[in-house]
């Protein structure tokens, strides 16, 4: 059975891997399963200089799902560069750098860094919606989409992803754009804007006001989306999105993605990536499948 | 290191209006657990969020949670039966409780929900004191546990219907004044924290306090947690409550 995919010229043993900004830099995970067993893992989101987020709360439950208005935080591209990927090449896994910045130059400066850094694959996130300079503002125009994703792409020669939001009115415009300005993949999608109040106190429950959506309640949305993209563009997608099984990601796979993320699923069950595969190979399994990859798009629309 | 493992309830009761008493056998989690730390159980299918609950004792293979209701999750706890399986992370929090080699006793401060955890803290050293502040009599849970852990227990109430009226601060000062202590150790509220920070600074003894945020992960993975505290240089960041902590010495904290 093969279970290995291939996602811009990089092989991912299997196609699970994790989303970024729910695994960290994988130390804490690695404690319950070896990282090689993932085929990637996305880290925490990146910036040119160390960013210390917002303020909390951070997180607020949502009906099966979570907000979160982390903000970014993270140590900074050089020490990323110094400290983890000595750790996260310990194992037989790919690495993908999810990077952010505030400005054009911000993002053209770490992409650079990062380009040159011994990383397998770069994510370039225009979809965060917790920051109030740069993120979404990139990802929600086709414009600035084209004129970001072609500076970026003119200075990295690693295979580059660009992350897409879903807080659009339509994200084929979003995934056309990225791929005529030279995305080598798309992920897909990012958290959904949401907010939650506090009724006894009147106030949000989170200190940003507003913050990210993910978890199962999302998936439906994913997978629309990942579906569109997938008849619109011909690039290879990371579907993402409220994945907690196997039967998720095979869904996710049938709708177009080549590979999924699981990102929230981690904070109910740390094991959940690991069953992910398990389930996926369980599916193959019942059903007389010898190659993953033949599940990919495989959605039959009705008419 | 953290581990999941699946615990029988062994015993509930409910303390008060709001708190419960669970036990669990949890022959794993018990070995590892430190004062200070805390696990963090999965309530039901339908919560993508675990529940943080400070460990209050954890004896003979047994993890003992007393813990309040506040919201669904806690709720849907309370709600369970003896012989219910629960599946719990842990243990966890990196920023334990000292244990003091000191033959001072230390002095801890607890209010409300904050109380469980110093019950354990207090058996581990050599010998404590406590002052416990809580919302009104009723309110009061672990009393006779305390009054056993302790040398010396003082309650307060903030109407004055068991114990003295008010906050913590003054039966704190009062032994404070009397006797010598190792360190200050409180879990509580926000300003029952800042207030055993200011009497540890006034009587010169080190302090360390156990902080409160909204988690995700439980285990340093996301970053949800944040809490501002500052290096020995002064500098500010975001420690995250479940991993750095969630004790954390006094004076590195920013309010």
């Amino acid at each position: 059975m093969n279970l290995s995919v291939n996602i811009a010229g990089v092989e991912l043993k299997n196609p699970v891997v994790t989303a970024s900004g729910t695994f960290g830099f994988g130390h804490e995970y690695n404690e319950f399963y070896d990282l090689s067993e993932l085929g990637g893992i996305a880290v925490k989101g990146l910036t040119l200089k160390p960013r210390l987020g917002n303020p909390p709360p951070r997180i607020a439950e949502t009906p099966m799902g979570i907000l979160n208005s982390v903000g970014l935080q993270n140590p900074g591209i050089e020490k990323f560069i110094e400290e983890e990927i000595p750790f996260l090449r310990k194992f037989d896994t790919k690495i993908i750098a999810n990077i952010s910045g505030s400005t054009v130059e911000d993002y053209i400066a770490i992409a650079e860094i990062a380009g040159n850094s011994d990383v397998d694959l770069l994510e370039l996130n225009i979809s965060c919606p917790n920051v109030k300079a740069g993120g979404m503002a990139f990802g929600t125009c086709p414009k600035s989409v084209e004129d970001l994703v072609k500076k970026v792409r003119a200075v990295v020669n690693r295979p580059l992803i660009v992350k897409l939001s879903p807080n659009v009115t339509d994200i084929t415009e979003i995934a056309r754009a990225a791929e005529s300005s030279g995305a080598d993949a798309l992920s897909l999608i990012n958290t959904l804007l949401g907010m939650r109040i506090d009724i006894k106190t009147r106030r949000p429950i989170l200190k940003n006001n507003m913050g990210g959506m993910s978890g199962r309640a999302v998936f439906p949305i994913a997978v629309r989306m990942i579906n569109q993209v997938y008849r619109a563009v011909k690039l290879p997608l990371i579907g993402m999105g409220g994945v907690a099984t196997g039967n998720d990601a095979i869904e996710m796979m049938l709708a177009g993605a080549s590979a999924v993320a699981v990102g929230t699923a981690c904070f109910t069950d740390p094991m959940a990536p690991v069953k992910v595969r398990d389930g996926i190979v369980d599916y193959l399994k019942a059903n007389n499948i010898d190659d993953v990859n033949d599940l990919v798009g495989q959605v039959i629309l009705h008419d | 290191m953290a581990i999941t493992e699946i615990c029988t309830i062994i015993a509930l009761k409910q303390l008060s209006p709001t708190h419960f008493d669970m036990i669990l056998d949890a022959p794993k989690l018990s070995e590892m657990a430190k004062p200070g730390q805390f696990v963090s159980i999965l309530c039901g299918h339908s919560r993508t969020l675990r529940r943080p609950i400070s460990i209050c004792d954890a004896l003979e293979g047994t993890l003992r949670l007393v813990f309040e209701v506040r919201g669904e999750g806690t709720e849907y706890l309370s709600k369970r039966k003896v012989g219910d399986t629960l599946d719990v992370l842990g243990t966890l929090g990196c920023g334990t409780f000292p244990i003091l080699d000191d033959d001072r006793p230390v002095l801890l401060i607890g209010g409300g929900i904050g109380a469980p955890p110093l019950l354990y803290t207090a058996k581990a050293q050599k010998a404590a004191h406590a002052v416990l502040g809580f919302r009104n009599e009723a309110a009061i849970v672990l009393k006779n546990d305390f009054y056993n852990a302790c040398e010396t227990l003082m309650i307060a109430t903030d109407d004055g219907s068991f114990g003295a009226k008010g906050t913590i601060e003054a039966p704190a000062r009062l032994l404070l004044s009397k006797n010598k202590y190792s360190a200050i150790l409180a879990c509580g509220p926000k300003p029952m924290l800042k207030a055993a920070q200011s009497l540890a600074e006034e009587f010169g003894i080190p302090c360390w306090l156990s902080m409160e945020e909204r988690m995700g992960c439980g285990i340093g993975a996301c970053l949800v947690c944040a809490c501002k505290t500052k290096d020995e240089n002064g500098e500010e960041k975001f420690s995250h409550v479940c991993k750095d902590g969630p004790v954390f010495p006094a004076e590195y904290m920013v309010w």
